[in-house]
C-alpha cells in the first residue's frame, strides 16, 4: 500500500493551499492581477499563467524590485525567499495570525494569503518601510517604550497592522484598539504593553 | 577593590530600574534577523514527509520519483525506520532539499512510502487505559485520616495536552564550509546546541560546529536540541554541498515539536469543620506520548499535611513526544490541587481566601519562608482585586444570567542561576564589551547583561556592547527553568568587577588613594570618601596603555547561592475575576492580578513583561488550548492556528502585576522569573468560574460547551 499525503497528515485544505494548488496546475486568470500584461501573457498561453516562473515587478517600500516567480508563489514567500525582505514573518501561513501583515496600497493585508502576481502594480509596504532602528515611526517608538514585544516574532505584523489602524483611528479607545488588532496573534503575551503602545501612538504621544 | 555583592537599592543607578529593552528598536522595525530569516547564498529549501499513521510498520521508502523532480538537489530518508514502526502521526520519514520552497513542497509528495498500519492508541482521559503497576507514594495513614475528617471532598479535574506553538517554528539553516558546520538554529540553548547528532550528520567533529542564534521566535522549553529536523538539514547540507534551510510547517510544528503532558486526577481532601486540611489522596493519570508521564508533584504547594497519598498512572499514547513546557509539571499540578482545595472551601461554606490563609503553614519549604511570603502576597493581591468587596460564597454570583466570581491560586518555582561564564573587556579607549554564549528568548537577556556590567562600572547601560548567541563565546547554560537571569547576571557581575579592579589598581596612585578606597560611579572613578578626587572613565582606561583588560566571570551556582548572588525558590499568588454567562457558557476574564517574588529584579520593566506574558499564556491554557486528537485516525484535529486557538488582545481582560522588591526579597539575590507566572492563571480562573456559576467545570479549557455541561449536571441554570 502506498499513499500520497501532505507533510502533516492533516486532512485539511486552507484557502492558501487551495490557491497554491490552483497556481501549480491551471491558474485561472480570474484569480490574478488585472494588469493587462498578465492577461495578454495568459491569453497567449490558452488562458493559463505559468506554471513556470514569470518575470514580475513589485513595488516594495517605494522601490521597484524585479524577480521571477511561479504564479503560485505567495507575496509573503516572494518577499522572504526571493527578495530577502524578512520583516513579514511566516507563522500560520493561512491567514490567521497576522505575522505576515503588509500594507497594500495603504491597507493591511495578509501577505501569506495573496499571490505575488496579484500584488503587481500596487504599493507594498512592509515593516521595514515604516521605519528604521534609527528613525522609527510613532507606533514602533511606542512599542519600544511600552515593551510591547518579547520574542518579537509577531511584532512586525502587529506594528504594520497598528500603523494602518492608528492612521485611520486617531484617539481610538481601548475597545476599538482590541477590535483593530484582532487579526493578529502573539504567543509570548505582550498584549498589555501593546494596548498602551497603540493608544499612545493613536494620540501621537510618542 | 570593588566587591561582587549586589549593591543596596540606594546605591544603585541602573539595576532595579525600568529600562527599555536594548534590541527593542531592531525588533520593532523588522531589522532583527531571526533564524528563519537567514538566507544564505545558493541556499536550498527542505521539506519533510511524515507519517500519516499513528502507528504503522514502514515497509519501504522510495525517493526515486522525487529525485527526478525539477529543482531537487538533496534527498534524505530514514533508512533505520524501514522494517520498524512509526509511533505517531507526523513522525518524519523523508526530506527533500530543492532550489525553491515550492519545488521542495511539490517533490516531497512524490516520495512513496509503503506502510502497514497497526493498532494505535491516542486517548489519555480514561485511567482504565493504563496498564501495569502505578507509581505510589504514601505518607502517614490516609484512609484513617480521611475517616476521621469532618468533611471529605471528592473531586475530578483534568488538564489536556497543550502544545508550545512557538511563533517561529523549529528548524535551522545549515551550511558546510571547509570542513566546518555553520548552523543558524532557532534555539534556547546556544552553547549546548551543537551536539553529537548534528556533528555525525554533517560528518564533522563536534568542535567544528558554529552555532549562531541572534534572534529567536520563542521556545518555552521545546528548543534545546537540534531535533530530527536539525539533524536532517545538516545531512542534506552535506549531501547537497549547499546551505539548507529546514523550518517545520505550522501543522507539523503543532503536532510534533512540543507537547505538554496532560494531567487528570481524582482527588479526596479531608478537612476539619473549621477549615484545616487534614488529608490528601489523589489518583493522577495522563500522557506524555510514548514515554514519560503525567505531572507528579501532587499535592502542589500545600504539601505538608502529614497524611497524603498519590497514585500515578502513565498512559502511553501514539502522539508526538512531549517537551518541557514553561514550568514543567507545575501548571497541571497547580490546577488539580488548587481546584480541589477551593472545592473543599466551598463545601465548608468558607471564603476561599480565608481557607487558603488558614492552611498556609502547609506551604513550608526549606528554600524560603513560604508561609510568610504567601501571606504577604495574598493580602496584596486581595487588595489589588478588591477581594473584600467582591468576594461571595460559591454560586452567589448575582441574580441575572451573567454571574461573577473570584478565584485564587498559589505557585512556586526554583529559578537559581545556571552555570555561566562571561568575558568582560575594558579597552584603553574606554569601550566595554561583554561576551556570553547565552541567548535572548525575548526576555531581555541582552539588556540585563548590559545593565549589570554598566552598574558595576558606573557607566550608562547603552555604552556596553553585548555579544551573545554564538557558541564561540564563553559557556553558559540553556534557557530553561528560569535559570538564565541568575546565571548571566552573576557571571557578568563577576567579570565586570574583576576587570574594574584592574583599572582601579592602575588609577589608584594618580588619585593618591588605595584601590579599596575607590568607586566607579557616574562615568568617573573617584575616591569614595572624597568624590572631588576623580578621573573620567575614559582617562582612567587610557592608563591601561595599549593592553585591554579581559576578565572571565564564572557563576558556580552553589557558591553564588552561599554568597546570596542567586538562589532558588520563589512564591507567587494570582487572583482572577470572571463573568460567566450561564445561558451561553461563555467565560469572560475581567481581571487577573499577579503578585510575584523573584529576588533582586534587574529590570523591573522587563520583569513585569515576563509576568504579563506568563499570565496571558496561562489565560490561553485556561480558556482555549487543547490538542484535540481523533481516536480513530490518531490525528491531531486542530494542528493549525484557527482551531488551536491562542488568546487575542481582546480576550485577556485587565491585567495587574506587582513585583515584591523590598530589601527582604532582594537579599536573596537574582532569581529567575520565566516559569512562575504561567503556573497559576488556569487554577485561579477555574476557581473563579466555579465561584461564579456554582459548579466546578472540571476540564480545561473552560469552553462554553464544558461550562454548559457542568451546569446541566447540576440541574441547569442556577
Amino acid at each position: 500500500m502506498s499513499e500520497r499525503h501532505d507533510s502533516s497528515g492533516a486532512a485539511s485544505v486552507s484557502r492558501r493551499g487551495f490557491l497554491k494548488g490552483v497556481g501549480a496546475g491551471t491558474a485561472a486568470t480570474a484569480l490574478l492581477s488585472p494588469v493587462a500584461l498578465r492577461e495578454a501573457q495568459a491569453a497567449a498561453n490558452g488562458g493559463v499563467l505559468g506554471p513556470d516562473e514569470i518575470p514580475i515587478t513589485l513595488r516594495i517600500n517605494g522601490r521597484n524590485r524585479q524577480l521571477r516567480v511561479e504564479p503560485r508563489v505567495t507575496l509573503l514567500d516572494a518577499l522572504r525567499n526571493r527578495l530577502d525582505v524578512t520583516g513579514p514573518k511566516k507563522v500560520c501561513d493561512r491567514g490567521t495570525c497576522g505575522a505576515c501583515t503588509v500594507l497594500v496600497d495603504g491597507q493591511p493585508a495578509y501577505s501569506c494569503s495573496m499571490l505575488a502576481v496579484e500584488a503587481e502594480g500596487r504599493a507594498i509596504t512592509t515593516v521595514e518601510g515604516l521605519g528604521t532602528p534609527e528613525r522609527m515611526n510613532a507606533v514602533q517608538k511606542a512599542f519600544v517604550k511600552h515593551d510591547a514585544q518579547q520574542c518579537g516574532f509577531c511584532t512586525p505584523g502587529f506594528v504594520t497592522a497598528a500603523t494602518a489602524f492608528v492612521r485611520k483611528n486617531p484617539n481610538a479607545s481601548p475597545d476599538e484598539i482590541c477590535k483593530g488588532l484582532g487579526g493578529n496573534l502573539c504567543r509570548c503575551g505582550t498584549y498589555a504593553g501593546m494596548l498602551l503602545a497603540v493608544a499612545d501612538a493613536a494620540k501621537g504621544r510618542v | 577593590m570593588a566587591k561582587v555583592d549586589w549593591p543596596a537599592a540606594e546605591q544603585r543607578s541602573i539595576i532595579g530600574k525600568r529600562i527599555d529593552r536594548a534590541d527593542g528598536s531592531v525588533k520593532a522595525t523588522g531589522a532583527a534577523k531571526y533564524s528563519f530569516d537567514i538566507n544564505r547564498p545558493a541556499m536550498l529549501w527542505a521539506k519533510v514527509l511524515s507519517s500519516p499513521h499513528a502507528r504503522a510498520e514502514v515497509v519501504s521508502i522510495d525517493t526515486a520519483a522525487a529525485e527526478k523532480m525539477p529543482g531537487v538537489k538533496g534527498v534524505w530518508k530514514d533508512d533505520a525506520i524501514v522494517g520498524k514502526e512509526v509511533l505517531y502521526v507526523g513522525q518524519i520519514v523523508a526530506a527533500i532539499a530543492a532550489e525553491t520552497e515550492e519545488a521542495a513542497t511539490e517533490a516531497i509528495h512524490h516520495v512513496k512510502v509503503e506502510y502497514k498500519p497497526l493498532q494505535h492508541q491516542v486517548r489519555d482521559a480514561d485511567p482504565a487505559l493504563f496498564q501495569g503497576d502505578p507509581a505510589k507514594r504514601e505518607n502517614g495513614n490516609v484512609d484513617e485520616a480521611l475517616g476521621k475528617a469532618d468533611l471529605v471532598h471528592t473531586g475530578y479535574y483534568g488538564v489536556p495536552v497543550i502544545t508550545h506553538c512557538c511563533l517561529e517554528p523549529h528548524g535551522q539553516v545549515a551550511e558546510l564550509r571547509d570542513g566546518e558546520l555553520y548552523v543558524w538554529p532557532s534555539t534556547q540553548s546556544v552553547f549546548g546546541y551543537g551536539d553529537r547528532g548534528l556533528a555525525d550528520a554533517a560528518g564533522v567533529p563536534q568542535n567544528k560546529i558554529h552555532v549562531d542564534c541572534q534572534y529567536m521566535g520563542a521556545g518555552f522549553g521545546s528548543k534545546f536540541n537540534p531535533g530530527k529536523w536539525g539533524v536532517i538539514s545538516a545531512a542534506l547540507a552535506k549531501t547537497s554541498g549547499r546551505p539548507v534551510k529546514l523550518m517545520l510547517d505550522r501543522d507539523l510544528e503543532l503536532a510534533i515539536a512540543g507537547n505538554r503532558p496532560s494531567g487528570f486526577a481524582k482527588i479526596k481532601v479531608g478537612a476539619t469543620k473549621d477549615g484545616n486540611i487534614t488529608a490528601f489522596d489523589c489518583e493522577v493519570w495522563g500522557t506524555a506520548g510514548m514515554s514519560g508521564g503525567p505531572p507528579d508533584l501532587m499535592p502542589y504547594v500545600f504539601d505538608k499535611m502529614p497524611d497524603q497519598r498519590r497514585t500515578v498512572k502513565r498512559i502511553a499514547t501514539n502522539r508526538g513526544p512531549s517537551a518541557a513546557w514553561r514550568a514543567p509539571r507545575h501548571p497541571q499540578n497547580c490546577y488539580l490541587t488548587m481546584s480541589a482545595l477551593a472545592d473543599t472551601a466551598a463545601a465548608l461554606k468558607m471564603d476561599e481566601l480565608e481557607f487558603f490563609l488558614k492552611n498556609i503553614e502547609l506551604t513550608k519549604r526549606p528554600e524560603f519562608d513560604a508561609p510568610k511570603v504567601y501571606t504577604e502576597e495574598l493580602k496584596l493581591a486581595a487588595e489589588m482585586i478588591g477581594w473584600k468587596n467582591k468576594a461571595h460564597l460559591r454560586g452567589a454570583g448575582g441574580p441575572g444570567p451573567v454571574k461573577s466570581g473570584l478565584g485564587l491560586s498559589l505557585h512556586t518555582w526554583g529559578g537559581q542561576g545556571h552555570g555561566s561564564e562571561c568575558d568582560v573587556t575594558i579597552s584603553p579607549d574606554g569601550s566595554v564589551e561583554a561576551k556570553i554564549a547565552t541567548q535572548d528568548l525575548g526576555v531581555g537577556t541582552r539588556t540585563c547583561i548590559a545593565m549589570v556590567v554598566a552598574e558595576t562600572l558606573g557607566l550608562p547601560h547603552e555604552v556596553v556592547k553585548v555579544q551573545i548567541g554564538k557558541n564561540e563565546f564563553p559557556r553558559s547554560g540553556g534557557s530553561g527553568g528560569s535559570t538564565t537571569i541568575g546565571g548571566i547576571s552573576v557571571s557578568s557581575r563577576r567579570a565586570a568587577t574583576d576587570a574594574l579592579n584592574e583599572v582601579l589598581a592602575k588609577v589608584a596612585p594618580r588619585l593618591g588613594a588605595e584601590p579599596d578606597a575607590l568607586e566607579a560611579k557616574e562615568g568617573v572613578i573617584r575616591v569614595a570618601a572624597d568624590p572631588k578626587k576623580k578621573i573620567t572613565w575614559k582617562n582612567a582606561c587610557g592608563m591601561l596603555g595599549v593592553t585591554a583588560v579581559t576578565k572571565r566571570g564564572v557563576n558556580v551556582p552553589g557558591d553564588s547561592a552561599k554568597a546570596n548572588l542567586t538562589s532558588a525558590g520563589v512564591g507567587g499568588v494570582q487572583m482572577a475575576d470572571v463573568s460567566v454567562d450561564v445561558e451561553t457558557g461563555v467565560v469572560t476574564l475581567n481581571e487577573l492580578v499577579a503578585v510575584q517574588d523573584c529576588g533582586l529584579v534587574i529590570n523591573v520593566k522587563l520583569a513585569e513583561s515576563q509576568v504579563f506574558g506568563g499570565m496571558i499564556m496561562g489565560i490561553t491554557s485556561a480558556l482555549y488550548e487543547e490538542a484535540v486528537y481523533d481516536a480513530k485516525t490518531g490525528r491531531m484535529l486542530n494542528a493549525d492556528m484557527e482551531f488551536y486557538r491562542l488568546a487575542g488582545i481582546k480576550d485577556v481582560g485587565k491585567l495587574k502585576v506587582h513585583m515584591m522588591t523590598t530589601p527582604d526579597y532582594e537579599k536573596r539575590g537574582v532569581i529567575g522569573l520565566g516559569e512562575p507566572p504561567v503556573i497559576s492563571p488556569a487554577a485561579a480562573i477555574g476557581n473563579a468560574v466555579a465561584n461564579a456559576c456554582g459548579v466546578r467545570v472540571p476540564n480545561l479549557p473552560l469552553t462554553p460547551d464544558r461550562v454548559l455541561a457542568a451546569l446541566s449536571q447540576k440541574g441547569g441554570v442556577v
